[in-house]
């Protein structure tokens, strides 16, 4: 025979409760992640997402229209300065000719702290289809050792 | 030009957002349009579309850009900001521009396309006679 147990109760609702939590908010739902570019209050720029496997750590970030000139890098330790600039038209525009203006262009300036040491000596940075992509090795002793067991 | 979302028969496949239904989603790109003496300049951002996964085209008198963005990286994900998804985006023409020779480029992320206006919708100086 089943005894009721409330706690068992309270915990089902809580776990409930939970779900439907996990169902908004931009870790479950990917609708609600940023698809694309932010506007112009953007307090970040550009986004980026990080990539990681044995041997390096990759750093993709969300940069259309990006004047390749204009782009630096510079790691430092395991921070990465990412700046450039980002020109509405390619010549000049009188503001009036516009009709809509929904693309954030500027300067950019970002700063991204790695998860570990890298080797800067061989960062390199890719722009294509306007994405910025930067492999950056990871340092020696930032790599995983692998640890023969001696069988006794 | 004004925005649109008009069911066209090559755009039938609809740019569904609910993910119940569908499981590729679908952005509307920021764009900029400006104003030209040839015609209107439509640039969009599109990152990580590469210019063969890119469809411009024009159907019904509707302008419809529809681009697959892909990831470019190796390696799983640690920390992410932003997903790629798929770009649409449509509008309507209407009949002072010239239809047969829109062009479009895709340029590091950004399609840039040139709508020249027709003929009869250009400015025209006119000459003053004077008697």
């Amino acid at each position: 025979m089943a005894t009721w147990n409330p706690w068992h109760t309270l915990e089902t609702v809580r776990r409930e409760l939970d779900h439907v939590f996990d169902d908004s908010g931009p870790r479950a739902a990917p609708a609600f992640r940023t698809a694309f570019l932010p506007g112009r209050a953007a307090r970040q720029y550009p986004l980026t997402n990080l990539y990681e496997d044995k041997d390096a750590v990759y750093l993709e970030a969300l940069a259309p229209g990006v004047d390749a000139a204009t782009l630096e890098l510079s790691v430092v330790g395991n921070t990465l300065s990412i700046s450039g600039e980002k020109r509405r038209v390619a010549g000049e525009v009188q503001p009036e000719a516009f009709h809509r203006s929904e693309r954030a262009t500027g300067k950019f300036v970002r700063q991204i702290h790695l998860p570990m040491e890298v080797d800067e000596q061989h960062v390199h940075a890719d722009y294509k289809d306007g994405l910025l992509i930067v492999t950056l090795p990871k340092a020696a002793k930032a790599k995983p050792k692998q640890i023969a067991v001696q069988i006794g | 030009m004004t925005e649109q979302n008009v069911a066209v028969p090559e755009a039938q496949k609809p740019p569904m957002t609910e993910r119940t239904r569908h499981h590729e989603r679908y952005v509307a790109p920021p764009v900029d349009i400006y104003e030209t003496r040839e015609g209107l300049v439509v640039l969009a951002d599109v990152p990580g579309v590469a210019p063969e996964a890119l469809d411009v085209r024009v159907d019904h008198n509707v302008l419809t850009i529809r681009g697959h963005a892909r990831h470019g990286v190796p390696g799983e994900v640690t920390y992410r900001e932003y997903d790629l998804v798929n770009f649409f985006r449509q509008f309507e023409l209407n009949d002072k521009v010239d239809q047969r020779y829109i062009t479009a480029d895709l340029k590091s992320g950004v399609l840039t396309v040139h709508v020249p206006k027709a003929q009869e919708a250009k400015p025209r100086q006119i000459e003053v006679q004077v008697a």
